[in-house]
C-alpha cells in the first residue's frame, strides 16, 4: 500500500516536470544532455582507468563544473533581461556576494590549519592584527547558515536596490548604468583590506567542504553533480515561474509598462520579485563557482564580468531560459579555447561577437537554429503561443534596442 | 540656475511634501455614487512648459451615462483621460470617482482597480501575448504578484475570455500574438480588453479610427449596450459616429467645455460652429 503510494508521488511530480517542459523543446534536450553529462562524468573520472581514453582528468570536471555555474548565473539574467526587460549590468555583483558567503564559510573550515595556525581568525585577519572575528562573519561556521546567506545577501540588496529604483520608476539605460554602479562599488569596497574580506587576496587556501577534501576527485564530482542540480531545478523553477501568469504580466511589462499599469497591475512589485528571484540564483551559481575554482577574489565584481555576461545571454538567444544556459557553455568553452591558443586575440574576439550577434543574429544562436530548422519543414505552422513567443519577443527587444 | 531654483524649492519653508500629508481622510476603497455623478472632474488644469493643455476644465459624468466628447485634436481630450486615469497629475483642480475616491492621490494601478478601465487612442496591446493572454492579463482577477503565480483559470473564466473574443471577433485568431493583428484588429483587442476588466466607468478614446463601416456599426452597438450597468465617456472624432451614439454630448476646446447638450444643440451652438469652421 505505502509503496504504491510512494509511486503514485512520483508519478505526480513526474507529471508536473513533464507539463513545465511541455513545448519547450530546446529546454527538454537540454535537461536531458545535464542528465546524461550527470551519469558520464562521474563514470568517466572516477570508474574508468587512468590509462583508457575514456578517463576524464579531473580539471576537465572542474572546467566544466565551472561552466555550469555561469550558465546558472546566465539563466538568472535572462529571467530578468529576457523576460522582464531589465538589463542588469550588475548580476555578476550577485554571482560574487554568493560567492563570498560561500568563501567564507570554507574560510571557518580551514580552522587551525592556516598558515598561522590561529583556530578562530583566517590567516590574513591575522595578518592584520586582528584580534577578534567582525561581528559578520559569526555563524558562517555553520554550513546550514552560510546557505542561507548565499541566497539572503544577494537577495536583501537586489530588494533594496529594486525597491528604490523600481519605485522611481528607473528604466532603460539609466537602471543599467545605476546596476554598474552597483557592482563597481562593491568592488572598491571588496578591495579594503578593512572590509574585512581579504581584501585584494581575497579568501583562497581552502580546504575542505563538509568534512570532505576539496582536492579529492570525488568531492570535485560531488561539486560538479551538485552543480547540475542546482542548474537542473533552477531551469525548472524559471519555467514555472515563465508559464504562470506572472510570467505573462512580466513579459507585458517588458513590451509595454504603463500598459500594464492601467490594467490594476503594480509593476515595481512584479519588478522587485523577479529581480530579486534572479539576484538569489545568481548568489547560487557563485556559491558552487567559489569550492570549485578554490578563490573568490574583487574581481569577481568587475563590471566587465557583468558585461560579458550579457553577451553569453545575447549570444545564446535571450527570451528562451536555455538560449541563455546554451551561449554561456559556447562563449566560455571559446574563451578557454582563446585564452589558451592566442591570449590577446580573447577580448578582441569578445568584442567582435557582440557586435555581430546585435547587428546580425538579434536571436541569437537559438534564433539561427530556429530558422535553420525551419527552412527544411516550412509548412510547420507556429501553433502553439509557446512557440510563437520567441520570434515575437526578440523583434521586441530589437526594436528597443534601437530606441 | 534650474537647479538653483529646485533646491531653493526644496527648502523653502512653508512647503509641504506629500509624503507628510495625511492621506485624504475622505478617501475609501468604496466607490459612492448616490449623488448622481460617478465621476467629478473641478477646475482642472493641466499645463505642458506653460501651454495649458486643460484650462479649469469641469465636468461630470452620470452613473450609468454614456457621453461623448468631441473636439478638435489638442482641445485636450486625451489629456484629461491622462488625469482621470492617474497618468498625468493635473496642476490644480479635483477629480473624484464618485464622492469618496480622490484620483489626484491615487497611483495609475489603484485607479484601475477602483473600476476605471481605458481604451488608449493609440491601441496599444501586448504584442508578444496571445489574443487569449491578452484578455486575461486584463481579466478582473486578483493582480497581486503572489497570487499570480499560482492563478489557474477555470472553466468558467476561459469561457468568459471565449465569449469576449466572441463578441470581438477575433476567437478565430485566439492563439495568435499581438503583432500580427492588424490596427482595427487591435482596437477590437483592446476593447475586449476593456470588457474583460469589467469596470464601473470606461474610458474609451477614438475607438473607431481604421474600423470599416460595418465595423463602426458594431462598436456603437457595443457601446450603447454597455450603458446602463457601466458609464462610458467616448472621445471620438468622427461625427457621423457620435450621432449615431450619443445622448448627451460635450465639446472641449482649448482645455474647457464650450458647450454640452444633445447632439442637434451642440451643432447648432454658434461658438462651436466657429471653432469647427475655423480649424
Ligand atoms: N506630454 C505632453 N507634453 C507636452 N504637450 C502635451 C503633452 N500631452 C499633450 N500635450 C499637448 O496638449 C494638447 C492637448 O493634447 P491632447 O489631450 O492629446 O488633445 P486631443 O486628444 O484632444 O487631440 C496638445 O496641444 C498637445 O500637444
Ligand atoms: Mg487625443
Amino acid at each position: 500500500m505505502a509503496n504504491n503510494k510512494v509511486t503514485d508521488q512520483k508519478k505526480a511530480y513526474q507529471s508536473k516536470v513533464m507539463m513545465l517542459l511541455k513545448s519547450d523543446k530546446g529546454g527538454s534536450i537540454l535537461i536531458a544532455f545535464l542528465l546524461a553529462l550527470a551519469v558520464v562524468v562521474p563514470v568517466c573520472n572516477l570508474m574508468v582507468p587512468e590509462s583508457s581514453a575514456l578517463y576524464m582528468p579531473t580539471y576537465i570536471v572542474v572546467l566544466l563544473g565551472k561552466y555550469l555555474c555561469f550558465a546558472l548565473l546566465a539563466l538568472a539574467l535572462d529571467l530578468v533581461w529576457g523576460y522582464c526587460g531589465i538589463l542588469s549590468l550588475g548580476h555578476a555583483a550577485f554571482f560574487a556576494l554568493g560567492g563570498y558567503a560561500m568563501g567564507m564559510y570554507l574560510m571557518r573550515q580551514v580552522g587551525d590549519r592556516g598558515v598561522y595556525g590561529n583556530p578562530e581568525l583566517p590567516d590574513f585577519m591575522v595578518f592584520l592584527d586582528w584580534q577578534a572575528l567582525p561581528w559578520y562573519w559569526f555563524g558562517f561556521d555553520q554550513f546550514w547558515f552560510a546557505m542561507l546567506m548565499v541566497v539572503v545577501v544577494p537577495g536583501l540588496l537586489a530588494y533594496v536596490f529594486g525597491w528604490l529604483a523600481f519605485r522611481s520608476r528607473v528604466t532603460g539605460v539609466y537602471l543599467s548604468i545605476m546596476t554598474q554602479a552597483l557592482t563597481y562599488a562593491l568592488l572598491l569596497a571588496f578591495f579594503r583590506n578593512e572590509m574585512g574580506f581579504g581584501g585584494n587576496n581575497g579568501l583562497t587556501d581552502f580546504k575542505d567542504i563538509l568534512g570532505f577534501n576539496l582536492q579529492e576527485d570525488l568531492t570535485r564530482v560531488m561539486l560538479f553533480l551538485a552543480t547540475v542540480v542546482c542548474l537542473v531545478l533552477s531551469y525548472l523553477a524559471c519555467r514555472y515561474i515563465v508559464r504562470s501568469k506572472m510570467g505573462r504580466v512580466v513579459v507585458a511589462v517588458r513590451d509595454a509598462e504603463s500598459r500594464v499599469r492601467f490594467l490594476g497591475y503594480r509593476v515595481e512589485h512584479y519588478k522587485l520579485w523577479i529581480f530579486t528571484f534572479s539576484a538569489m540564483l545568481a548568489g547560487i551559481a557563485g556559491a558552487l563557482y567559489v569550492p570549485q575554482v578554490g578563490i573568490i577574489n574583487p574581481g569577481e565584481f568587475s563590471p566587465l564580468n557583468s558585461i560579458e555576461l550579457v553577451v553569453w545571454v545575447a549570444l545564446g538567444g535571450r527570451g528562451t531560459l536555455y538560449g541563455a544556459i546554451i551561449g554561456a557553455l559556447v562563449v566560455n568553452y571559446a574563451k578557454t579555447y582563446f585564452t589558451g591558443a592566442f591570449p590577446e586575440v580573447w577580448l578582441f574576439a569578445l568584442g567582435g561577437l557582440f557586435v555581430v550577434v546585435t547587428l546580425l543574429l538579434p536571436k541569437g544562436i537559438i534564433g539561427l537554429i530556429e530558422k535553420q530548422s525551419g527552412r527544411f519543414s516550412k509548412k510547420r505552422k507556429i501553433k502553439s503561443k509557446d512557440e510563437a513567443l520567441p520570434a515575437s519577443e526578440s523583434k521586441q527587444a530589437l526594436q528597443r534596442n534601437q530606441t | 540656475m534650474k537647479t538653483l531654483q529646485r533646491i531653493q524649492e526644496v527648502m523653502r519653508r512653508d512647503r509641504v511634501f506629500d509624503f507628510v500629508v495625511a492621506k485624504d481622510p475622505l478617501a475609501s476603497p468604496l466607490l459612492d455614487t448616490s449623488h448622481g455623478p460617478i465621476l467629478y472632474l473641478e477646475d482642472v488644469s493641466v499645463s505642458f512648459d506653460g501651454f495649458k493643455a486643460l484650462n479649469k476644465l469641469t465636468l461630470y459624468i452620470d452613473d450609468g451615462e454614456l457621453r461623448c466628447i468631441i473636439g478638435p485634436n489638442g482641445a485636450g481630450k486625451t489629456t484629461m483621460m491622462d488625469v482621470i486615469t492617474g497618468k498625468t497629475r493635473p496642476d490644480e483642480g479635483s477629480v473624484y470617482f464618485g464622492q469618496r475616491l480622490n484620483l489626484t492621490r491615487m497611483s495609475e494601478p489603484e485607479i484601475a482597480q477602483a473600476g476605471i478601465g481605458r481604451k488608449f487612442q493609440k491601441p496599444t496591446v501586448f504584442e508578444a501575448l496571445s489574443c487569449f493572454e491578452n484578455l486575461e492579463l486584463a481579466m478582473d482577477l486578483d493582480k497581486r504578484v503572489w497570487p499570480s503565480l499560482t492563478q489557474r483559470l477555470n472553466g468558467e473564466q476561459s469561457d468568459r475570455i471565449d465569449e469576449v473574443l466572441q463578441k470581438i471577433g477575433l476567437l478565430s485568431l485566439r492563439g495568435d500574438p499581438g503583432e500580427r493583428l492588424s490596427h482595427g484588429q487591435k482596437q477590437w483587442l483592446e476593447i475586449g480588453m476593456l470588457l474583460m476588466q469589467n469596470p464601473r466607468l470606461l474610458l474609451v478614446d477614438e475607438p473607431v479610427a481604421g474600423m470599416t463601416h460595418q465595423e463602426m456599426d458594431q462598436t456603437a452597438e457595443l457601446l450603447t449596450s454597455l450603458a446602463g450597468q457601466h458609464s462610458v465617456v467616448v472621445v471620438e472624432h468622427d461625427m457621423e459616429f457620435v450621432r449615431s451614439i450619443a445622448r448627451k454630448v460635450t465639446v472641449l476646446h482649448e482645455g474647457s467645455v464650450l458647450a454640452e447638450g444633445d447632439m442637434d444643440t451642440v451643432a447648432n451652438d454658434q461658438k462651436v460652429i466657429e471653432v469647427y469652421l475655423g480649424e
